[in-house]
Parts: structure tokens; sequence; C-alpha cells
């Protein structure tokens, strides 16, 4: 039968679920009332985007040197920022995407937040370039348009434009992937609105899904070809993005492992930023019993995986620069140079939160820990940023001439901006934790009796998953339903 | 059009509705439809709904974004406005077809999973504003509904769904 699963894997769904329990379950931080703490985290979110937005606006209208550049380090803050936000946007496709190919259960309860935040994370990266190019009212000039400007057309050989074709393709695939996922949860959430306000808008939102069997039938096909679609995808996206650095002649940047190692820190880092956030989420939306020990185990083991890949890259260039003996390769992010330098902070930043910190994973009892797993997962955000941080910034102050050798230092309105799109991001998630069902929970429904807890404990018993069949009592019969609101 | 009956015939287990499916297909009655809060695995074979060819159409998309990007990248950059950039002029498509490999990838991509979407979104009728058309508010929630038309068979109909463990049988007259 489909519903079974060996009894060793241990449930995705804990307590007496039925699938009335699970729609109960993901209703109720919409339907229910914001509590205090949300409200709190909401304001302070608010607080730092509107700060953020301050700096953007100031920057716009002075010029970007408000900022911490100069003639030697033209990219800094901004590039590591939208560096960092697109590798944080890469678990959400990975879980969505790979996950499902490998038909892994598992991904069942965090694809939806993943994904979301997935969707925000671009967001917040696709700002950086925007407005790094000083005039923004400009940004369509990246598109290849006919324009009066004598046939001037973008060129297709720079990486730079590539990455405007990757990330824009990224971010809609992504999107439509994430609605099409959301729409029988949405019509759940209309089908049980009482409010007529929220129900009207939750119709708008579900589209009109009504959930015929020729519906489900495309849209599990419609599903799996996206997967198929979107795991390439992912991959192309870091991949373009370290051709950004990787296509120069920097010594430090024009380096071959560029696409397969910034491709597993993007998935390193994205892994971090979803058990940061789904570490709140289970407590704060009563979700325990969805996201389980054995979700953030497995996850833990994927960073162990990726971090691992990642250390190995970093060793390949620390040797290599090192074997070199060229004197311009020493002062690459990852040499002696960099580790004894003025940025020698921001090296050892990078091995300790992202090498070091991370192994403590290897031990069974930490892995399955929420606490030490969320503190973890903060260690190696930081990490991620200094390590992009430390690609940029170290590799451009020490050019080939000594007059190229020039520091940054960030100004308030790079930090401002950068804490500007943390709070933004912070925003879209906490409205979107409470008004978009947060678990994809027509799928938990279909793995409900191959792997909650209550289905495996009955089986182990040798009671079958499907119920005796009564006959239908005659009361039941012919009754003129009520409900009949779309007959 | 005039009004014809149906019946509604409720499950609240997929493993029964399976059942059930298969019986009254066994019976040669018409199945018209079935409402289910979530994917059922085999219920469209039991149902005899063919197979879907969105994957199909998918593919051609995804032709049709390539030749797109091939025809794009050679008409701005080899065509219309060669330029010669760091000593790499654009004499040629197929010489300088190496840089053109991510945005032909980004497009095919971009192609075949949007227009696939569409596709699935007008095939299945859902799009903005689009009203719902299950039948009952609790087929989103843990009730699945067959919907059977009724040709003068109303006892024989019921009396077989009430052997196949269904919840609740409802003649409704379909406008």
């Amino acid at each position: 039968m489909s519903h079974y699963e060996a009894s060793i894997r241990e449930p995705l769904v804990l307590g007496d679920k039925s699938y009335h329990d699970i729609t109960e379950d993901i209703a109720k931080p919409i339907e229910g009332a914001a509590n205090k703490n949300w409200y709190i985290a909401f304001y302070i979110s608010l607080a730092a985007m509107l700060w953020g937005f301050g700096c953007i606006f100031y920057t716009v209208g002075t010029g970007i040197g408000v900022w911490g550049l100069n003639k030697n380090i033209g990219w800094a803050w901004d590039i590591t920022n939208f560096v960092w936000w697109v590798g944080i946007g890469h678990a959400g496709t990975l879980i969505s995407a790979v996950l499902l190919l490998f038909r892994q259960k598992w991904r069942m309860a965090i694809n939806r937040s993943a994904e979301a935040m997935t969707i925000f994370a671009v967001f917040q990266a696709g700002l950086f370039p925007i407005i790094h190019m000083g005039r923004p009212w400009n940004a369509y000039w990246v598109l290849p348009l006919p324009n009066q400007f004598g046939s001037l057309w973008v060129n297709f050989n720079s990486p730079l434009l590539w990455d405007v074709f990757a990330i824009s393709t990224y971010l809609s695939v992504s999107l439509v992937f994430w609605w099409t996922g959301l729409l029988p949860d949405f019509a759940m959430i209309r089908d049980r609105a009482v409010k007529p306000f929220q129900k009207k808008i939750y119709a708008l939102l579900s589209f009109g899904w009504s959930g015929r069997a020729k519906d489900w039938q495309r849209f599990e096909e419609v599903s799996l070809v996206l997967a198929g679609l979107a795991t390439p995808l992912v991959l192309s996206v870091h991949t373009i993005v370290s051709m950004d650095f990787a296509t120069s002649i920097n010594p430090g940047w024009h380096s071959t492992i560029f696409p397969p190692y910034f491709v597993a820190g993007a998935i390193f880092s994205g892994f971090a930023m979803v058990q940061t956030l789904l570490g709140i989420m289970r407590k704060v939306t009563n979700l325990e019993d969805y996201i389980t020990r054995m979700h953030v185990e497995y996850m833990n083991m994927v960073i162990i995986l990726t971090g691992g890949i990642v250390a190995v890259a970093y060793g390949t260039e620390f040797f290599i620069a090192w074997y070199t003996g060229s004197p311009y390769e020493n002062y690459t992010y990852l040499s002696v140079g960099a580790a004894t330098g003025p940025y020698a902070w921001a090296f050892w930043s990078l091995i300790t939160f992202n090498i070091l910190i991370p192994q403590l994973l290897w031990i069974k009892k930490f892995r399955r820990s929420f606490i030490i797993t969320f503190i973890i997962s903060i260690a190696i955000n930081i990490g991620m940023w200094f390590e992009r941080f430390d690609i940029i910034a170290i590799v451009l102050s020490k050019g080939h001439l000594p007059s190229t050798w020039w520091r940054f230092e960030p100004t308030f309105v790079d930090v401002g901006i950068f804490i500007g799109t943390i709070g933004f991001f912070f925003v879209l998630f906490l409205l979107y934790a409470r008004t978009f069902p947060v678990i994809a929970q027509a799928e938990v429904k279909t793995i409900l009796k191959s792997s909650g807890e209550f289905y495996k404990k009955r089986r182990a018993q040798g009671i079958p998953t499907k119920p005796a069949i009564i006959a239908t009592d005659s009361s039941a019969i012919n009754g003129r339903s009520d409900n009949n609101l779309n007959g | 059009m005039e009004a014809s009956k149906v019946i509604h015939a409720f499950y609240t287990d997929d493993e029964v509705l399976l059942d059930a499916v298969k019986e009254v297909k066994a019976a040669h009655h018409h199945i018209e439809e079935v409402f289910c809060p979530f994917p059922v695995h085999g219920l469209d074979k039991a149902m005899g709904l063919a197979p879907t060819r969105i994957a199909i159409t998918a593919f051609f998309y995804g032709i049709t974004g390539l030749a797109f990007a091939i025809w794009m990248t050679n008409y701005i950059m080899i065509e219309d406005w060669p330029m010669d950039i760091g000593g790499k002029p654009s004499f040629s498509w197929i010489e300088n077809m190496p840089s053109f490999v991510p945005i032909i990838f980004e497009l095919t991509v971009f192609f075949a999973a949007h227009l696939m979407v569409i596709t699935f979104y007008m095939r299945s009728r859902i799009w903005p504003f689009k009203d719902a058309e299950n039948p009952d508010p609790r087929t989103t929630d843990d009730h699945f509904l067959m919907e059977i038309p009724v040709n003068n068979n109303e006892e024989a109909l019921v009396s077989l769904l009430a052997k196949t463990g269904a919840v609740e049988i409802n003649i409704v007259d379909k406008h």
C-alpha cells in the first residue's frame, strides 16, 4: 500500500492528528490575533526598515559618495550584502525542488517558509545593485530594450548582465512555484473563513482553486517539472554570481573553484537562515508537532555537508595562494597576508564562525538541540557575511601597486542600508507568518498516514491505516447539506 | 441549461474513497468529478482520467525559450550593433556563443516554467478573481466529494454508495 513507511523512521508529524487537526493547526495563526511578541518584533523590524529607507533616500539624493567606497574599493558593503542575501535565498528552492526530486518527505513541513524566505531575501539582494547604480530610475537600462541611444544594447558578454537574467528568472520562477503550492492552502483558509472580507481576500489569493481530481493530477505534474527546472536554476544563480568575481583578473577572485564553492556556501548560509527563522516560528505559531527535532537534525546534516565543502574550498584557496609563491597572491582573502594584516580580525571571524563553530554539529546531541542549533545558525549567518566581505574588501584593499593600497571604512549609511534590509526582510516574514498558511498543509496530509506518529504506532500494532467500512447512516442520506454554498 | 440531478457522496478517508471510486466504476456508473483536499495517488487512474500532457508542453516551451535566446543574442550582439569588447570582436555567433550560454540557459528555464504554469492555470481554470467551484467547503479540509450524475437510477446509486462507506449522501439539483 502507498501508506507504508519503514517503522525505523521517526515520525514526521507528532501527536494523534487527523486530517482536520492539521487544518486547524495551520489555520490557527492566521485566524487568531497576534500576540505581544509579534508586535514587538514587527515594530523593531519596521523601525529598522524605515531607517534603511532613509539611508537609501540619502544615498540616492546625495550620491554614492556617502558610502565608504574609495578609488580602490569600488565594491564593498553593498555587494557583500547583495551576495549574502542571494546566498540566503538559495535554501528555499533547494528544499522545495531538490528535496522533492529526491522524495524527501521532511521537506513538506519547511518548504513553504523556506521559499518565503527565499523570495524575501532575493528582494533584499536586488535592492543593492539597483541602489549602487546611483541613478536607480535608470535601472531598466539593464534590460535588452530597443532604445533611442543609437541602438545601444546591453552586453551579453558581461557576467553582471548574466546576473540580471539569473536573478530575475530565479525570483520569478520561485514566486510561481511558491504560489502554485499555496493555492490549495489558501483555498482551505477561504473555505473556513467566517469574516466576509477575509473570505474575499483568500478567495482572490486562491485563484478559485477547487481541488478537482484533474487539477490535482496537473498540480503534481507541474510541481515535479518545476522542481526539475528549478534545480539547475538554483545551481546556476550562485554560479553566475560567483562569475562576477571569477571572470575578473584580480588575484583572489580569478579562481576556477568559485562556482561550486559559492553554490555550497549559498546552501550553507540558506539553511542556517532557515534554522534561525524556523527555530523561532515553530514556537510562536505552536507548530512544534510539524517542525520537529528531526527536521532540525536533517537540516543540520545538510549544513555539515555544505559547510565541509566550503571548508575544503577555503583550504584549497589558502594552499594555492601560498603555493604560487606570487607576492600578489599573498594578500588574497585566504592567505598568510590576510591572516596577519590589518584585516586579520575579518579573516579570523570568517574562520571561527564559518569553519570552527559549525563543526560542533558533528555531535548528535548538539545537532538535535534547538537552542544550540539556533546559536550555530546565527554564527553561520555572520560567518557567511564575513566570507563575502573578505572576498571583496580584503582583495581590493591591496592592488598591484602601493598607491592602490587602501582600506575600507563603512559609513553609517553603509551600515544603515544593511540594517534596513534586515528590517525589511523581517517585516515581510512576520507579515507572511500571520497571513499565509506557513506549512504546506495539503502536502502534509498526504504523508500523515505513512509518517504520522499516530498511524505509525497503529501500524506497529498491526492495525491497517484504512478504517473499517461502515454503511452510510440513513439519516445522512439525501440530507440537504447547509454547506452547499458554491453548488 | 435545464437543471440536472447529481449525487454528492462524501468520504473522510482517502483509502475508502479510492475503493469507492473503483466500486462505482466497476458498476459502470459515470463519475463526473471528485473533489479532494489533497492529492490522492492512484485516483486519476481509478477514475479513468487520461495522463496529463503538461510536462510535454513544458518541453516545447523550453525549446521556444532556447530558440528565442539564440535569436536575441545573435541579433543584438552580432547583427544589430557588433562591438569590440576587450579585444574580443563580435564577428560570429558561434565564436561568441560560450559567453551567451548563461543567458540562453536562463531564458530556456524562464519560458518553460512560466508558460507551463500559465498553461496549467488556463487548463484548470484558476486565476485571480475566479470563483471557487467546489460544491462544499469541507472538501478543502478533510472531506472528499464524489459527484455522480443521476439518470433515473437514484436508488441504485444511493444503495451502492451507502455500502462504500460514504459519510453523507446528498442529491442535489445542479444548475
